[in-house]
């Protein structure tokens, strides 16, 4: 049996290393933008065209022929050697881009278009509401689930309390990685983002059951134990699991990364990040936060704090 | 419980058959379904065949094309009203584009999804679907005008407006098509003559103002105008007091009629339909995306199948053989139903393929501390499965919620992308426990009843770790 729990404050020193730059990113971007992380079109309304010319360009020369065409130009990014531009501009409709992507060609050279999303302002109010419905009614169902699934253990508040903690924690990391990203490469949170995370969520509770119904199973089998040790019998027994399944969601992803198409690289590595602290927090988070609460440790810390400083006085 | 286990095999063989087939079958599986009614003698060919292709669909981020949301405008009562007709409008005439696999869908109280596979110039498609098509009936005082001729009509101006125009003639409009009863109106052959007919009927509104001035008017041409043109300028031959009419004769044959009924289902579309979401992939970001995710997606499998293979020996080949039948049965499944494969629903595709190992690895972990606290091979092959469904049962089923909340949510805001992905998870997540369970645990029972000694000689083949005694 390994000893995990014992190092418990460790593991929390190490989410909160992780977990604080992400705040501090999400802090400098709110400032920024306004909002915690960048969002994209989906969610504020507005226009992408990618396109892809056949020698490299400078991002002036793309900008100037949207200015010409009488359109707003929020930003111009190059990619692929320079020879792709994303521009993201104001709301326009097909024959606008038509316009625009022929005046590109005529001043530029030769042009292919890749891409091309707009979103308008009503498309984007209901899909940002439905992003804040989704992310509620998830929070909900989970902590239902939960409740449900660990009806027959004592304190199954405790037990859903410490999951949902664990999944904020990952997504804490995932949408501070993300917010951090936004900042340094300009990434934008869209439809797809929103999904890696919920999934992330999915999966961060799946991790945390199967060890808990590890702890389930071993509480009245090992009656007499601290429950400390129990816990530490379960978090070994299920350690090679929950490692073995993660290294298999990891081979797919690295795949994915390294030869996937670049449309879904951000989504992959959001699921990436997603489903490591899913992992991370399920064994040292979630379960480490039950020994927490079962043997008081906060009380006892302070109580301890209160001794020491009486002791002072004395 | 033998007998049982060969039956399960023979079952699986038989379904990995069928899937197989499914697979690899070209082009399409028909099924004939009972034909509904329906007057326009096209539609109801098409509608008696209902042809399953078993090519995967593509979604238009991998075969590339456009999507448009448009929004209807206009008060809600109207909207309501009119938004089936208007979807059915917009669906023909993007049809009639010769787009193939078009898809027209509603959204909500006042939206349409449409998504046009292979159209990168979206002009000509929007120019169809915005079209405001205004159909009306017009009084040309006697007068029989040439197809394609515009006119001026009453419909829209007011009486000083009409007043001032003192040098056009200003036709009177006696319908519009608002009152046109859509789903009546089509070609036809006449049962007793055998000739081409255009059918049309009115509604109650319609059929009173057409029935007093085809009375009034019998002998004389009753234009039907299609955006100020004159589309056809039949002549009343008797009032039409039922507000059902047909046009028949003067140069009306087949390819007239369904021209002729064509523009009236189309002209009339009900509200006025605005562009508010537009997103267009390019056939090259498309072609791109497919080729490298099957690339990730055969080094991924590979990889996760050495993993299984190597860690966990012969159970692991056993895990393999049922991840190749998943694999299988997930593409059957998607040409079936048919799922739409978007580039992310293949990363969920994927990733559920990195998960379905989850319950196998849950199930072998668990046999090998059962073998490691003593008991015999066969005890420890069962137990493995029976202690080990509680948390796959539970750890899976949270990832079925969050599959149905990301569904509801793609589904809600036209986000096909979120949708696609929410699916394949979903039905990814449904065939994994079949395929971890039932699959593993039959291949491996039977492995047992086969070789069960031999195995037990060279326990270090299964899982790494030695039976200890027996």
């Amino acid at each position: 049996m390994l000893h995990l729990i014992r190092r418990r404050y460790l593991y929390f020193a190490i989410s909160a290393l992780i977990i604080i730059p992400g705040i501090v990113a999400m802090v400098v971007s709110f400032a920024r933008y306004g909002t915690p992380v960048r969002l994209s079109i989906d969610f504020t309304s507005g226009s992408y065209v990618e396109v892809e010319f056949a020698q490299p360009v400078q991002a002036g020369q793309v900008r100037q022929v949207f200015l010409d065409e009488g359109l707003e130009v929020a930003s111009v990014q190059l990619s692929g050697g320079d020879h792709i531009a994303i521009v993201r501009s104001q709301v326009m409709d097909a024959v606008t881009k038509g316009r625009v992507v022929a005046a590109l060609g005529k001043s530029i050279g030769p042009v292919t278009e890749r891409r091309f999303d707009s979103v308008g302002p009503s498309i984007s109010r209901v899909v940002t509401r439905n992003a804040f419905y989704a992310v509620g009614a998830a929070a909900l169902v989970i902590l239902a689930f939960i409740t449900f699934a660990f009806r027959k253990v004592p304190h199954p508040f405790r037990y859903g309390l410490c999951a949902i903690i664990a999944m904020v924690h990952d997504i804490l990391v995932t949408v501070g990685l993300f917010s951090l990203a936004g900042l340094l490469l300009g990434w934008e949170a869209d439809t797809l983002f929103l999904s890696a995370l919920l999934t992330v969520i999915g999966f961060s509770v799946q991790d945390t059951i199967v060890v808990y119904d590890r702890i389930r199973e071993n509480t009245p089998k090992m009656r007499g134990l601290p429950f400390e040790e129990i816990v530490d019998h379960s978090l070994t027994q299920t350690l090679h699991r929950s490692l073995t399944t993660q290294l298999n969601a990891m081979f797919v992803m690295v795949a994915l990364l390294l030869f996937g198409g670049a449309t879904i690289k951000q989504f992959i590595l959001v699921m990436f990040v997603g489903l490591a602290s899913g992992t991370y927090s399920s064994i040292f988070n979630a379960v480490p936060l039950l020994v927490v609460w079962e043997n008081r440790d906060i009380p006892r810390f302070f109580r301890r704090l209160g001794g020491r400083t009486e002791g002072g006085a004395a | 419980m033998q007998r049982r286990d060969w039956i399960l095999l023979v079952l699986i063989l038989l379904l990995v058959g069928v899937v197989l087939w499914v697979d690899l079958a070209s082009p399409a599986i028909a099924f004939w379904r009972p034909v509904p009614e329906n007057p326009d003698p096209v539609k109801a060919a098409e509608q008696t065949l209902s042809i399953h292709s078993t090519t995967l669909r593509l979604g238009l981020d991998l075969q590339g094309g456009m999507q448009v949301i448009l929004e209807a405008q206009g008060d809600a009562e109207t909207v309501k009203k009119g938004m089936d007709a208007a979807r059915g409008i917009v669906s023909d005439r993007v049809n009639a584009l010769g787009v193939s696999e078009a898809v027209v869908q509603r959204q909500g109280e006042r939206r349409l999804v449409v998504e046009l596979p292979g159209v990168f110039d979206p002009q000509e498609a929007l120019a169809a679907m915005q079209r405001a098509g205004f159909l009306e009936f017009v009084d040309t005082h006697g007068e029989s005008l040439a197809d394609g001729t515009r006119v001026t009509t009453t419909y829209g101006l007011t009486a000083e407006q009409i007043a001032a125009m003192t040098r056009t003639t200003v036709y009177a409009t006696v319908v519009t098509g608002a009152n046109l009863v859509l789903d009546e109106v089509g070609a036809s052959t006449d049962p007793t003559r055998g000739i081409p007919i255009v059918v049309l009927a009115f509604d109650a509104e319609g059929t009173r103002k057409f029935a007093d001035w085809t009375s009034a008017h019998v002998g004389e041409p009753l234009t039907i105008v299609l955006d100020k043109k004159v589309v056809s300028a039949p002549v009343v031959r008797e009032p039409i007091t039922n507000g059902r009419a047909s046009i028949s004769g003067g140069g009306v044959d087949r390819r007239e009629a369904q021209r002729i009924a064509l523009l009236l289902r189309y002209g009339a579309l009900p509200v006025r339909l605005e562009v508010v979401e537009n997103r267009m992939v390019g056939p090259t970001l498309g072609q791109d995306s497919v080729s490298k995710s099957v690339t990730a997606g055969i080094i991924g499998l590979c990889t996760v199948l050495l993993f299984m293979t190597l860690y966990y020996r012969i159970p692991g080949v056993t895990a393999s053989l049922a991840l190749c039948i998943y694999t299988a049965l997930l593409f059957a499944i998607y040409k079936l139903v048919p799922v739409t494969l978007t580039l992310p629903g293949i990363a969920g595709l994927l990733l559920s393929v990195g998960m379905a190992v989850d319950a196998n690895v849950l199930i072998f972990e668990r046999m090998k501390e059962e073998i490691r606290a003593g008991k015999s091979l066969r005890v420890a092959l069962e137990a493995g499965f029976d202690r080990a469904w509680t948390s796959i049962w539970d750890s899976n089923l949270s990832t079925l919620l969050t599959c149905a909340i990301l569904f509801a949510f793609g589904l809600s805001l036209g986000a096909s992308i979120v949708k696609g992905f929410a699916i394949t998870l979903f039905i990814g997540v449904i065939v994994s426990i079949f395929s971890a369970i039932t699959v593993t645990r039959t291949f491996l029972r039977l492995l047992y009843r086969l070789a069960g000694s031999w195995l037990e000689r060279h326990s270090r083949l299964l899982l790494g770790v030695s039976v200890q005694g027996r």
